[in-house]
């Protein structure tokens, strides 16, 4: 049994995610279309955080809602006049993309109707993962712990680095 | 009234195709590229919720959202910096107009 505050909490978050969500994709001005989605972004992380998920939340608001959105903001800026709209969509278009949403919603909720044992299941207790056992699954080499995974992103960002750099550079 | 994992399924499969539904309509660079985060955010909260609710005592959908948000940063920055390359060759970023690799 959840908590009325819980529950309040729950739909405000599952709302502003649909909204917002809808949003950012049918907005025709593309500077509202970021700022949607650090909406939707700053959702997520609440979502994350009503999980009791504290070290992921914030990990989602420093580098999605912190890091990426400003990408797209400084990118918007630099490649369009920020008070255009795009063009009207060909309904044929609208079609399609109606179709392939409808379509991916439809094998998911199959996926989901063939697994009705396991999506009922309530909310199990769990201890918090404290930074002390988050600090060991990344950097330990044993069982459920991720020290290859991490280097390998490690190495991953700093390729990121310098292949941005390079793109990038005036020539 | 119990919120079960169903409840957090639903939001996340909107989310999934509004970013399909973008995917497959926008014609500007930038806005796929908001599409795409928005289903990678939507796989990343499904990871996270069936980790919580199924499995609470390890972390391993825990591990793969952060490590998916790692990545999709360093995506990001990459397909930004091709974006405003492609920007300054042709002052265009719609994707009918980006049909040569090299002029």
């Amino acid at each position: 049994m959840e908590s009325v505050g819980s529950t309040i909490f729950y739909w405000i978050i599952a709302l502003s995610i649909v909204i917002f969500s809808v949003l950012t994709v049918t907005t025709r001005k593309i500077l509202r279309a970021a700022t949607y989605l650090l909406f939707v972004l700053f959702a997520t992380a609440a979502l994350y955080f009503k999980l009791d998920y504290e070290f992921l939340g914030s990990v989602q608001i420093a580098v999605y809602a912190g890091g990426i959105v400003v990408l797209f903001v400084f990118a918007i800026l630099l490649t369009t006049h920020p008070g255009d709209n795009s063009e009207q969509l060909a309904s044929r278009k609208k079609v399609l993309g109606l179709v392939g949403a409808l379509a991916a919603a439809g094998a998911c909720g199959w996926a989901l109707c063939s697994r009705c044992a396991d999506i009922f299941t309530s909310l199990p207790s769990m201890e918090n993962p404290t930074m002390h056992r988050i600090g060991e699954a990344m950097l330990g080499t044993g069982h459920e712990q991720y020290l290859l995974p991490f280097e390998a992103v490690s190495v991953l960002l700093l390729a990121c680095i310098i292949g941005g750099v390079v793109i990038a550079r005036k020539r | 009234m119990d919120i079960t994992l169903i409840w957090y399924l639903v939001p996340a499969l909107v989310m999934f195709c509004c970013g399909v539904y973008g995917f497959l309509t926008r014609r500007n660079m930038i806005a796929m590229l908001i599409s795409l985060e928005l289903m990678l955010n939507a796989v990343d909260i499904n990871f996270v919720v069936f980790n919580r609710y199924l499995f609470p005592h390890s972390m391993e959908g825990w591990m793969f959202t952060l490590f998916g948000i790692a990545i999709a940063a360093a995506e990001t920055a990459l397909a930004i910096a091709i974006i405003i390359n492609l920007f300054r060759v042709s002052k265009n970023i719609d994707v009918r107009d980006a049909t040569k690799m090299k002029n």
